[in-house]
């Protein structure tokens, strides 16, 4: 722990600048497609997403062969008054997640937001472009920042980049589904900043790192945690507070709707844990983190179950997202209190594996999903009959994406499940065990019930509302393949994961 | 009662205000309105830090100001966003519900968590 706030406080790593670059490649190519507009900005949106998957890339080699967080402080102003840029594990490994995303998500859209031949510059495409790679920049800068102001100004930057690609049709059901998404995301955004301004009026700076030495246990640091993690509860639409996402997805389209729920969603999550394990030193409240548990494990609950009732596909896999979300939250049980326990790393390392693989399988599912939409035009699940027939590699990567959600072997779902339910026996703590598994169950119904309506003959010959295009099939098969590769991580506590946060996990992995 | 105290309570009454009125208004614009109180009660909160931050010879920490003008600048492109999508959902749908269809929570409107 000394180590690294020394190499954060004595400022840049080696190959501290791919720091800088993982932020301005994104946010250099949201000024540069803006600025050139028309077809300019989707071949600026495809430049920007190679570069950025190398620097991602090659921040993540960095971190897992030197086993040391990169940082970088921004003009040599050191803390408390400087902002540094760091990079532990899970920054890096979500840095390439994002990249991946992203990147799939810009080859899927590129048949939907095209601009057409005839038209010079279409609102829509122009539109999604500049806002994919804002999106990009953002999320980057929330895994990389150290400073929790610069953290609100990213979280803000999410909001304001999501919000309009959730209304990007036009329609009325989109706008007021961006509208709610707007008003819940401000709400969390202003009691985040309630505690931000709490915690710098008790200890007089905002670096992760001053803030991990300084901060003692007293009331002013609970009410400022909890108003922060509350309001970070309402953007990653945590139950109760989940009510703007299904709506927000029913009405947006479908490459935002995958952005919007394997990504955006984690991005607030990401800060939670940022401020739970790396501001606070320990111990941390074993009250506080087994309310977030029975909200996870309600949430896991609840939205399983509502999503089994729906009719719409898109509603469905939208309130699963509800329900995956949940077993994000049970990590926190799992591993506060039980720091020097070597099921902690177990733990963490589910929860994260989980966020992963959620993030490609949902991804993959919305994916799959908007292409059913549009090719029979409607995505009512009891007339989804032939769909089979007509999309295959659609339906596989849905039953792949599926397969990783109910948690069956082989798929990054299984992995994750099966280490939080190991952390969870052993740690004696069998009643998240129960959540977890009732929540696979439900899960499989609701899978099955698809897959079956899928697979079952049409009730009059189908004829595609458009023309099919095999290679927009295959990004979602692609997402859902890499899902299913995370499957073959071995059933340990991965050290990549643990890297720059050795006070929080003590004792051997078992 | 130091004058940083009584803003401070000024502002916790904002705060409290501005948070009633964007959960139970079911008008989207005010609920706008009572996220810019909000937002309002927050910065004063902040202004209340910087007074209380102060060093010797200082009127204020200026810290927590620059955090405020950040803020009121996030604020105001927020506000700006809502409003621009409250206009259009008026002029696309000639109503502001926030639930057009039926068939979602019929009390949400109410409601926001």
């Amino acid at each position: 722990m000394i180590a690294d706030a020394a190499s954060s406080l004595s400022g840049t790593s080696a190959r501290g600048y791919l720091l800088v670059l993982a932020i301005v490649v994104p946010v250099g190519g949201v000024l540069i497609a803006a600025a050139l507009g028309r077809r300019n900005a989707e071949r600026t949106a495809f430049a920007a997403i190679a570069v950025g998957l190398v620097v991602g890339i090659a921040i993540l080699s960095d971190v897992s062969t030197t086993s040391r967080p990169l940082a970088y402080v921004l003009g040599n102003w050191a803390a408390p008054l400087g902002i540094t840029l760091r990079a532990d594990g899970i920054s890096a490994v979500m840095l390439v997640t994002t990249a991946l995303i992203i990147a799939a998500t810009a080859f899927y859209a590129r048949t939907n937001f095209a601009t057409p031949r005839d038209v010079i510059e279409a609102r829509a495409p122009y539109v999604f472009w500049v806002l994919l790679l804002a999106v990009w920049g953002a999320l980057n800068t929330v895994f990389l920042g150290s400073d929790l102001f610069n953290l609100y100004v990213a979280l803000e930057l999410l909001t304001f980049a999501a919000v309009p690609l959730v209304s990007l049709s036009g329609r009325a059901d989109a706008i007021a589904a961006a509208l709610r998404y707007l008003l819940f995301a401000l709400a969390g955004s202003v009691f985040y900043l309630l505690g931000v301004g709490l915690l710098y009026g008790a200890y007089g700076t905002l670096d992760i790192v001053l803030l991990h030495q300084r901060v003692q246990p007293e009331p002013a640091v609970w009410l400022a945690v909890a108003l922060m993690t509350v309001g970070l509860l309402a953007k990653t639409a945590l139950f109760p507070l989940h009510f703007w996402l299904p709506p927000a997805h029913a009405g947006a389209p479908p490459a935002a709707s995958a952005i919007l729920s394997a990504l955006v969603v984690k991005g607030s999550f990401f800060l939670i844990i940022r401020i739970w394990f790396d501001v606070l030193p320990g111990p941390r409240s074993l009250a506080a983190a087994q309310v977030l548990g029975v909200m996870g494990a309600a949430a896991i609950l609840a939205g399983s179950i509502v999503a089994f009732r729906q009719v719409r596909l898109k509603l469905l896999i939208a309130y699963s997202t509800v329900a995956q979300i949940g077993y994000l939250f049970l990590l926190f049980p799992l591993v506060v209190g039980f720091e020097n326990s070597p099921w902690s790393a177990t733990a963490w390392t589910g929860g994260w594996v989980q966020l992963v693989s959620h993030a490609f399988a949902k991804a993959a599912m919305f994916m799959a999903a908007g292409l059913i939409a549009q090719t029979l035009g409607h995505d009512r699940i009891g007339d989804l009959g032939g769909i089979a027939r007509m999309l295959p590699l659609t339906v596989l990567a849905f039953a792949i994406s599926g397969i990783s959600l109910m948690g069956v072997p082989p798929s990054g779902g299984f992995v994750a499940k099966w280490l939080m339910l190991t952390a969870s026996v052993e740690e004696g703590q069998w009643w998240w065990a129960v959540a977890v598994v009732v929540g696979g169950l439900i899960a499989g119904a609701y899978v099955i019930r698809v897959m079956t309506r899928m697979l079952s003959p049409p009730s009059e010959p189908l004829t595609p509302a458009v023309s099919i295009n095999r290679w927009q099939e295959a990004v979602p098969l692609s997402l859902a393949v890499g899902a299913m590769l995370l499957g073959f991580l071995p059933l340990r506590p991965l050290e990549l994961l643990q890297i720059g946060l050795p006070h929080l996990l003590g004792g051997v992995s078992p | 009662m130091t004058s940083a105290t009584l803003f401070g309570l000024c502002g916790a009454a904002l705060i409290g205000l501005g948070l009633f009125g964007l959960l139970t208004d079911p008008h989207p614009l005010r609920k706008i309105l009572g996220f810019n109180l909000l937002g309002g009660g927050v910065f004063l909160v902040f202004g209340v830090v910087a007074r209380r931050g102060a060093a010797a010879g200082f009127y204020g920490d200026p810290v927590p100001q620059a955090l405020v003008i950040t803020g009121i600048v996030v604020a105001f492109s927020a506000t700006a966003l809502a409003v621009a999508l409250v206009l259009r959902l008026y002029q696309v749908s000639g109503d502001l519900s926030l639930t057009p269809q039926s068939s979602e929570q019929p009390h949400s409107d109410g409601a926001e968590g």
